[in-house]
């Protein structure tokens, strides 16, 4: 362990936050700030593939650990550290807001400094939530992410953007008192918010009166989560927050934003309540199957291109909290996969909508169609992008989805059979929408004249791009480090797993 | 008091008070002698130069008294003086502190305040020090006659500012409302007072306790139950908490804005140390339920009140209501826990909510013609500054992560759920409250950010003292934010010389 190694996640976490900093006192003078953000950002991602390249792969435990006394009383620590799971939950945030900040460049014109800012200490706030290891510091950080998110659509956004934003604040607020209730009776308990501590006072049985309160810790932290995740029926407030968010807003709300309930689901739920989790299995994977069908279903019926792709992600999230709650190895890794590729290839068909959006100011299916002629290269990147949300083989989706199946399989058949009907769905929805915007010949005069991507646009969707096929052809760059951490978040249930496959 | 007065003392007249007693009511001393200079000053100055000459002086005469505050912090004037009626501890040290600077910072804010308006008078500061000599007095206090006695003295002050807008009908409304619903609640501590000491013969809160310790039901025990029960509706009269709230809306609305930045934080601070020294350090009994029912009915009442509010000090007074409620929660817990989550919640409430009716006094123009949420849409593109500031105090108010207010709930909800018998329903409460009033700051941040400007008046600049004022408490909002540790440390370590 040498120093950076040490420091590495405090430079990461804030280096964003420090530029927001700086870029409070810049001039108004958009370009530099724009020109600023991007270079804090690509700065950010250039330190965060630290973390890639010096993860020790089958070390358990956590890396890049720090561990500050913050607060004596009560004894908050200013912990972090980072495992396989959260690994590339950090680098999928860092890789996706230079491209926020690309996507933005023009879109954005009024209030850029107020922007920006708040972009890059939502970012902040966004990978604290990752790499914290005290409930305390992790709990900050997640409520950290509100205020930026919920002014980022109720500021920048369109239409019923105040009324989106608030829905949006009031649902996720209202759930997380419930995991801090949680979080303070553990602290009442343990006498400690370290994450490592309680979990193991929790195993050895040393934290009283646990037995009764259980199963209220595992539901209040599992509201918390399942309203962020979002799991049916609490996914009302989504397609608001997205139809009226700006792009980037929309980018870091489906591809991160959502991935921090998935990911508290799986490190707190999972993590600190084994035997809650396993007993509760049933209907929270009930509500996941209904999630799969019923946002597919949903998403088919939209009219509204970006609401379509919201109720998709329902969907495909649905897909993880299936995996998670199977507890079997194949879907846990097929659940952190998901995470990813829905990150990357739902990031990128939002700014595909928004690139759209900039040059017809409307999201309305209805409003296109035979855009095939008038940009060819757009219909070309949006063709493959969805094609990775699809699923196709070779492409990112296709890898995650038939993990969480296979593992869904292992544990009860018909919760196989019903998901697998998902991945139908989506094709549906997606192909159809296709069809409808892009094939077929030009509807309406203006979309004739509709100019093809621009150089600054193509920057912002190549990565995106590279990345799906890269995690489609060789996807155990990513596994080989998600396994050996899913295999330790397995431990506590592997007598389960055991009976489950063995069935 | 009158069991202290011995005979000995009696007897040894040079030495009737020793010189160490006046450095432990130092600080009330020179606000005094600042109020009195001012009172003397005021008919001498001519009429429109008087005003910052004044201010000036009480801003002094506040500052020394804070200095006065931290040479008593020194160990050797620790202990009790005048016959055990004033104690000077770190637990007063705090307090002092708290209420010593807010009145800075209302002082600081008063200046443009006081000119926009065009409000001559010379003893507004005046009445401010001796309003903050009350204050100061009740955290020192351990004897509950001299409670009542400093109680007065900062009562009668705050009546008198709550009516300084004279041209304004809804002002002397203010005043007049919280004069009567005010000496009407104070008889009632007096009342109480009354049977405490006929429960235990003492109205010294050392005593009370130790009495306290005795009783097993009897008599007594019934006449402190009664006690205590009618000294409450005196100081939860004073802190606005439920049901004896009804005053604060039409109160906050009419008084001039630095004015509701002032009482709503100061005195409020000092009574919460009054209600901390007899409800912990007396060993009140019936103190967990008794707090549980008024915290519980003061954040809801206080927080689905404001929902509905357009006129942003009315919809501030309900939140201070509600605030007062969360404080409330932390006196049902345990004394370890309890006592220094209060004291801390005391203190970045103070901060956040002197700063946020500085903004919104400072934004109300003449007359206090804008404080409508509707005149606050599209500030945050008219002025920037302001509207940033505003924010971090209403984010403050709604307990977001880097702000002191975060911490104070939490310190508030963690020492409810500590003990053997975790205050699980009253925490629970607390934290859907608290959701709940997300919504209405929101509210108002919604404005700023998310309307458009109605007119385009311009917002007046703002000048030094104004500046300074919001400086003051922005730093104290994010430094307990960023760093509580050393404030709660302060605070645990004060406590530990309550039990």
């Amino acid at each position: 362990m040498n120093g950076l190694d040490q420091s590495i996640l405090t430079l990461v976490t804030f280096a964003p936050a420090a530029g927001a900093l700086l870029l409070l006192f810049f001039p108004r003078r958009d370009r530099d700030i724009r020109l600023f953000a991007l270079v804090i950002s690509l700065l950010t991602f250039i330190l965060s593939l630290h973390l890639p390249a010096h993860f020790v792969r089958d070390q358990p435990g956590f890396q890049f650990e720090r561990d500050i006394r913050w607060i004596p009383t009560p004894n908050i620590h200013y912990h972090m550290g980072m495992d396989g799971i959260s690994l590339w939950l950090v680098v999928l945030t860092t890789f996706l807001t230079p491209l926020c900040v690309l996507i933005s460049w023009k879109s954005i014109h009024e209030r850029v400094k107020e922007f920006f800012i708040l972009l890059l200490i939502l970012e902040s706030a966004l990978i604290g939530v990752f790499v914290s290891l005290d409930l305390f510091l992790f709990y900050f950080f997640w409520e950290s992410t509100l205020i930026p998110m919920a002014l980022l659509i109720g500021m920048f956004g369109h239409g019923r953007k105040v009324y989106a934003a608030i829905k949006f604040f009031l649902y996720t607020m209202i759930a997380s008192v419930f995991m801090l209730a949680g979080i303070l009776w553990l602290y009442a308990k343990t006498g400690s918010f370290d994450f490592v501590t309680i979990q193991a006072a929790i195993h050895s049985g040393a934290v009283p009166s646990f037995a009764a309160a259980a199963q209220w810790l595992f539901l209040g932290f599992f509201i918390a989560f399942a309203v962020k995740v979002p799991l049916f029926p609490f996914h009302t407030w989504l397609p608001d927050a997205h139809v009226e968010a700006p792009t980037a807003g929309s980018v870091l709300l489906a591809g991160v934003l959502l991935k921090m309930g998935t990911y508290g689901l799986l490190r707190f739920n999972l993590g600190l309540f084994p035997e809650q989790a396993r007993a509760n299995a049933w209907w929270i994977v009930i509500l996941a199957l209904i999630g799969i069908v019923y946002g597919a279903l949903v998403a088919m019926v939209q009219p509204n291109m970006k609401k379509l792709i919201a109720y998709s992600s329902i969907s495909h999230l649905g897909f993880v909290v299936l995996g998670i709650f199977s507890f079997t190895q194949a879907g846990l890794n097929g659940a952190m996969f998901i995470m990813l590729a829905h990150g990357i290839s739902t990031g990128g068909l939002f700014m595909l909508a928004g690139i759209l959006y900039e040059r017809r100011h409307t999201y309305e299916i209805s409003e296109f169609g035979g855009l095939a002629t008038p940009m060819p290269v757009y219909s070309t990147f949006f063709l493959f992008v969805m094609l990775a949300s699809v699923g196709l083989p070779l492409l990112n989706g296709f890898i995650g989805e038939f993990l969480v199946l296979s593992g869904a399989f292992q544990a009860k058949m018909w919760w196989g059979v019903v998901a697998a009907s998902g991945v139908i769905w989506s094709a549906c929805y997606l192909l159809w929408m296709y069809q409808r915007v892009f094939f077929g010949v030009v509807k309406h005069e203006e979309n004739n004249s509709l100019p093809d991507l621009n150089l600054r646009e193509r920057v912002a969707l190549w990565p995106a791009m590279i990345m799906a096929l890269a995690m489609g052809v060789v996807p155990m760059l990513w596994l080989n480090s998600i396994d050996p951490a899913v295999k330790n978040a397995l431990a506590p249930f592997a007598d389960l797993a055991a009976k489950v496959v063995g069935r | 008091m009158m069991s202290a007065l011995t005979a000995a003392s009696m007897q040894t007249i040079p030495n009737l008070i020793p010189n160490g007693d006046y450095v432990r009511i130092l600080p009330e001393i020179v606000l005094s002698i600042f109020g009195m200079i001012i009172m003397l000053l005021d008919p001498v100055m001519s009429e429109r130069r008087s005003q910052r000459a004044l201010g000036v002086i009480a801003l002094l005469g506040a500052i020394a008294a804070l200095a006065a505050t931290f040479y008593q912090a020194q160990q050797q004037f620790w202990g009790l003086g005048f016959w055990g009626m004033v104690k000077v501890d770190p637990f007063s040290i705090f307090f002092h502190v708290v209420v010593i600077a807010v009145t800075i910072v209302v002082i600081l804010s008063s200046y443009e305040y006081m000119e926009v308006q065009q409000i001559r008078a010379g003893e507004y500061y005046g009445l401010i020090l001796f309003g903050a000599v009350g204050m100061a007095l009740m955290s020192s206090a351990v004897e509950l006659v001299l409670i009542f006695i400093a109680l007065e003295i900062s009562s009668i002050a705050t009546y008198v500012l709550a009516g300084f807008r004279r041209r304004a009908a809804i002002s002397s409304e203010a005043s007049v409302k919280y004069f009567l619903l005010g000496s009407f609640a104070t008889a009632f501590f007096l009342y109480g007072v009354a049977m405490m000491f006929g429960a235990t013969g003492s109205t010294s809160i050392a005593t009370i306790g130790a009495a306290m310790g005795l009783f097993n039901g009897g008599g007594g025990l019934l006449l402190a139950y009664l006690g205590v029960g009618l000294m409450f509706v005196g100081l939860g009269f004073k802190v606005a908490a439920a049901p004896f709230h009804i005053w604060t809306p039409d109160v906050y609305e009419g008084a001039p804005s630095p004015v509701v930045g002032f009482m709503s934080t100061a005195p409020k601070a000092a009574v919460f140390a009054v209600l901390i020294r007899v409800m912990f350090q007396a060993h009140a009994p019936g103190r967990v339920w008794l707090m549980w029912v008024v915290a519980a009915l003061s954040m809801s009442i206080g927080n689905i009140a404001a929902l509905v509010q357009d006129n942003i000090k009315r919809l501030l007074a309900y939140s201070s209501i509600a605030h007062a409620g969360y404080v409330l929660v932390a006196f049902a817990a345990l004394p370890a826990n309890g006592i220094p989550a209060a004291m801390f919640y005391t203190a970045s409430y103070a901060a956040m909510n002197v700063g946020a009716f500085a903004v919104v006094g400072h934004f109300a123009g003449r007359g206090e013609r804008y404080v409508a949420l509707e005149d606050y849409s599209g500030l945050g593109r008219r002025s920037p500054l302001l509207a940033g500031v505003l924010t971090i105090f209403l984010l403050s108010l709604i307990g977001i992560p880097i702000t002191g207010g975060f911490f104070a709930k939490f310190y508030v909800f963690s020492a409810a759920m500590q003990g053997p018998h975790p205050l699980i329903g009253l925490t629970v409460i607390g934290v859907v409250n608290s959701a709940i009033a997300a919504y209405y700051y929101l509210r108002i941040i919604v404005f700023m950010y998310m309307r458009e400007p109605r007119d385009q008046a311009r917002v007046p600049r703002v000048t030094p003292g104004l500046g300074i004022a919001l400086a003051i408490s922005l730093a104290a909002t994010i430094y307990l934010g960023v760093l509580p540790g050393q404030v709660l440390d302060y605070a645990g370590r004060a406590a530990a010389f309550l039990h």
